[in-house]
């Protein structure tokens, strides 16, 4: 045996794009493991199957559909053989063989062989002129029959059955779409939903007819008619069956490889032979077989984790949505829209403006969602029925969607699909709709590609609503906003909740271990996973955690908020807002020795001097002597305050005391986000508690507790927490609730959004309604707060080096 | 090229860095989890941001400003994001870090 051993064959079966993505996938991972050949059927690279409607109603063309061109295989050294079908599988000898004969040995081997359109069994149905819609053939076969115009009947008003009638349609043809169920869509659609777009159909000059069963197909050299069990008949000059696909297992079959509807995989995407594996439409994985394409992107992403040799995802199926691609239409349904027994419904109905809203609910969770004419709020309520959330609180809004997260920054414009291609999708980044539109079709499918391909909403992510929107409008069904586990970032698959869980279970204390005992892809992080990993870290172990400034971002590392010329601004931390003339002499004193460019006032009541350069900040901090105001820091900020009862005429409580006393319990806490409080001594509200993360309001009787509100980026009003008699229970219960938020939101989730997701109810159940667990909760935080120190002091005194000087000062 | 002993390796931080002030302005030190050193101008082609205060990963430093990725190989912004940045040789002899910089005329 030489030393060099020879690279693993892998031996890809089908062309299309679960095949592919799983090519793609795995040279991610291992671009060196294997030697691989992919054999077609279909003349052409792989294409985007999504925009066969698209091209077939002469949207597009279709070499814009191509997602990886030959160039792309000759890149990656992959051989790719179209045209040329494989024939059988020989296992004994570890070879395919095409249909020239040709034998070509594998290692492994991967079927992507799909589905096949299924033809209705009726006689007929083999004569020219009866059509099927699946591939590039069909649609090519379609374009060219239609030139000559004429009647086409379509067989099947399923969603593929509507888009070759639309695309039909549009090609100048008279179209009738015959279907044996009494409404179009029956599967995605109840009957008035049905009724709506079998109108708004009719008004484009489609006809229907309805609960009719196809008895034959007339003609004797080519289709001439259809004729109906009834014995009616229709004239015909081409016949196109929709009446669904069938996986394409015989090749599997044939090689003695378990199948029922589809080939039989495990939860790796392994057949039978465990040399073999299959994704896509020809799987059948927990009894389930799926035609959309998130799902296959998903089985993609774990076979090649398999393929690659790290073994470690599992494919445990997919939650899906159909939308449909018909231009001008939409449509949006997933779960059981149906209802029933125990369930109840929420619907809108506006039939002038063809507008339709359902929501079926049982025991306060979504269980369907069937959204006509207007679906811009599918996302948001497919993550409500995918997560099992309680929607209890929402109910009153459930049907007009997400009103303050999401369109805020773009008022009152939540619906992107009916923007105008120039209109700016993204303000940070200065991204319009035209450009995510053209990108998506370009071949993007998540938000993430889009993300990083066009950078809308990368930066403050007010807009990631409206970019989702315009991946469902474009991609149709095939965008699944949320079936797909959110992975924390790029490095790994796995989600901020199973990095967490694995924290706590593993005792992993510190960034590094984390990322090796997860096997990140990158050993050494990003951007977005280092600091929410450390925060993890460090919140699961607040004393033996390691804090890797490495892995915190450069204000909370420096100390200081970097400005945009690469100065720093200093804030120190005066408690409440409540200073003394001392002070303020000091601080004025220090600003005017260093020449700092602006001395102001900040949002928080507190005190900024800004333009520090960054040499300054260790000197600078021992002049003023105070704590950090931690104003850099995803931590507690300010606690601002009204005058409160001491000196205002309608003060009923002391909210400048309350102020400072939470200041002073709270300083020195890291959250996932910043957190900002607030405290008004009487029900004016002076110091606007209501848009705090916590705000309490003075009354008569006592202190509101007020939790989840914003003042930012997406306005909201906070909730009333509790209501209490005395300043001690209000410190308890906003220690409570900020630990249950510590250990719970997401890292860079505030508390808005928590609140929304989480529910209030079920704080109020840890936070007041169960003692016992309030006081664990607070007693967590003081715990973890007692583990920090102020870093200004301690870098005052030596013990921290924020690295202010230069490494070295070169001079020539 | 003339070169310039900047300090140990263990005074630049594992996946971050530090700058150094020199005649050819601030250049960044930059060292990633595997211990390699780069040597680049310490501003992000986007705004100027100090690219000694972002976070290093592979070839890759994230400027900490608008989280721009710049490979420090060639200099160049990775996609969609396009610019460039001076790339600085480099040497260690020990402990100790070695930049060189073009001799200047004068």
């Amino acid at each position: 045996m030489g030393n060099k051993a020879r690279k693993a064959r892998l031996v890809v079966i089908g062309n299309g794009m679960a095949g592919i993505r799983t090519v793609e996938e795995l040279l991610k991972m291992a671009p060196d493991l294997y030697e691989i050949t992919v054999f077609g059927d279909e003349p052409h690279p792989n294409y985007n199957r999504i925009l066969l409607t698209p091209v077939l109603a002469g949207e597009m063309r279709l070499e814009e559909t191509i997602l990886n061109d030959h160039d792309w295989y000759q890149e990656h050294g992959i051989t790719l053989r179209t045209g040329c079908p494989v024939t059988q599988i020989d296992r004994v000898r570890r070879q395919v063989i095409t249909a020239q004969g040709e034998k070509v040995p594998y290692d492994r081997v991967l079927i992507a062989t799909g589905a096949a359109a299924a033809l209705a069994p009726i006689p007929g149905n083999d004569l020219p002129g009866v059509y099927s819609y699946r591939d590039m053939r069909d649609v090519e076969a379609l374009t060219q029959v239609s030139a000559d115009g004429g009647e086409a009947v379509i067989i099947g008003a399923g969603l593929l059955g509507l888009e070759v009638a639309h695309g039909l349609n549009a090609r100048g043809m008279q179209v009738t779409v015959v279907h044996r169920r009494a409404w179009p869509l029956d599967k995605q659609l109840d009957a008035r939903g049905g009724a709506l777009l079998q109108q708004a159909m009719e008004a484009r000059g489609i006809r229907f007819l309805m609960e009719r069963e196809s008895a034959a197909v007339l003609g004797t050299d080519r289709v001439e008619g259809l004729q109906f069990q009834d014995g009616s008949h229709i004239p015909a000059r081409i016949v196109v069956m929709t009446v669904g696909i069938r996986p394409r297992i015989d090749l599997a079959q044939a090689a003695g490889l378990a199948c029922e509807q589809g080939i039989l995989v495990s939860d790796t995407l392994q057949t039978y032979d465990p040399r073999i594996y299959a994704v896509g439409e020809c799987v059948q994985h927990r009894g389930m077989t799926y035609g959309l394409v998130a799902p296959l992107f998903e089985q993609a992403k774990v076979a090649a984790n398999h393929l690659a040799e790290y073994g470690r995802m599992r494919y445990q199926g997919s939650v899906t949505s159909t939308k449909l691609k018909v231009t001008g239409i939409e449509l949006f349904s997933a779960g059981d829209f149906l209802g029933g027994e125990g369930t109840e419904e929420l619907t809108l109905l506006d039939a002038h403006q063809g507008i339709y809203k359902k929501v079926v609910l049982q025991d306060d969770t979504i269980k369907g969602i069937l959204l006509y004419g207007d679906t811009s709020i599918g996302p948001w309520l497919f993550e409500h029925l995918r997560d099992k959330n309680n929607v209890a609180s929402l109910r009153d809004h459930l049907l007009f969607g997400e009103t303050h997260l999401g369109d805020a920054g773009h008022a009152g414009v939540n619906q992107a699909a009916r923007l105008a291609d120039s209109a700016e999708i993204c303000g940070c980044n200065g991204v319009s709709k035209g450009q995510i539109v053209r990108a998506i079709r370009d071949g993007l499918f998540t938000l993430e590609e889009v993300r990083k391909c066009t950078k809308a909403s990368a930066s403050c992510g007010s807009c990631t609503g409206l970019v989702e929107q315009l991946l469902v409008s474009t991609l149709g069904g095939v965008y699944d906003s949320s079936a797909r586990k959110k992975a924390l970032c790029g490095c790994t698959d796995y989600s901020h909740q199973e990095v967490r869980d694995a924290i706590r279970k593993e005792k992993l204390l510190s960034v590094r271990d984390v990322f090796r005992f997860l096997d990140w892809r990158h050993p050494g992080g990003c951007a977005t996973c280092r600091p929410a990993v450390n925060y993890y870290v460090r919140t699961a172990w607040p004393a033996e955690g390691k804090d890797d400034p490495s892995a915190r971002f450069i204000n909370e590392r420096a100390h200081a908020n970097i400005q945009k010329d690469g100065t720093y601004s200093v804030i120190p931390r005066i408690y409440g807002g409540v200073t003394t003339p001392a002070e303020l002499k000091r601080i004025a004193e220090v600003a005017e020795r260093h020449a700092v460019p602006m001395v102001k006032f900040t949002g928080g009541q507190r005190l900024d001097l800004l333009g520090v350069p960054k040499e300054k900040l260790p000197l600078i901090w021992a002049e003023l002597d105070m704590p950090s105001g931690h104003a850099y820091g995803k931590a507690l900020r300010t606690v601002k305050s009204c005058v409160g009862k001491e000196f205002c005429r309608f003060g009923v409580q002391d909210s400048t005391q309350l102020a400072i006393d939470l200041e002073k319990n709270l300083e020195r806490m890291w959250a996932p986000h910043k957190v900002k409080l607030a405290a008004s001594g009487c029900p004016r509200n002076c110091a606007e508690s209501t848009i705090k993360d916590v705000g309490v309001i003075g009354v008569d009787s006592g202190w509101e507790i007020y939790v989840g509100g914003n003042g930012g980026m997406k306005v909201r009003a906070a909730d009333l927490l509790a209501k209490v008699k005395t300043e001690a229970e209000v410190i308890q219960i906003s220690k409570a609730f900020l630990q249950m938020y510590r250990e719970d939101a997401q890292y860079l989730e505030r508390t808005a959004p928590w609140v929304e997701r989480v529910g209030l109810e079920q704080i109020k159940s840890r936070v007041i309604d169960d003692l016992a667990q309030r006081v664990e909760l607070a007693e967590r935080l003081d715990f973890a707060i007692a583990q920090e120190k102020d870093p200004w002091a301690e870098a005052v005194s030596g013990r921290l080096d924020i690295h202010a000087a230069p490494l070295r000062r070169v001079s020539a | 090229m003339e070169w310039f002993p900047l300090g140990r390796i263990d005074e630049v931080p594992l996946g971050g860095g530090r700058y150094v002030e020199t005649p050819a302005g601030q250049i960044a030190v930059l060292c990633n989890e595997a211990g390699e050193l780069f040597a680049v101008h310490n501003r992000c082609p986007h705004r100027g941001g100090p690219l000694s205060e972002g976070f290093v990963s592979g070839k890759t430093v994230f400027c900490p400003l608008h989280n721009w990725q710049i490979d420090l190989e060639s200099g160049q912004a990775l996609p969609p994001d396009q610019g460039c940045v001076k790339t600085f040789p480099l040497k260690t002899e020990g402990e100790e870090i070695w930049l060189g910089l073009p001799e200047t005329q004068s």
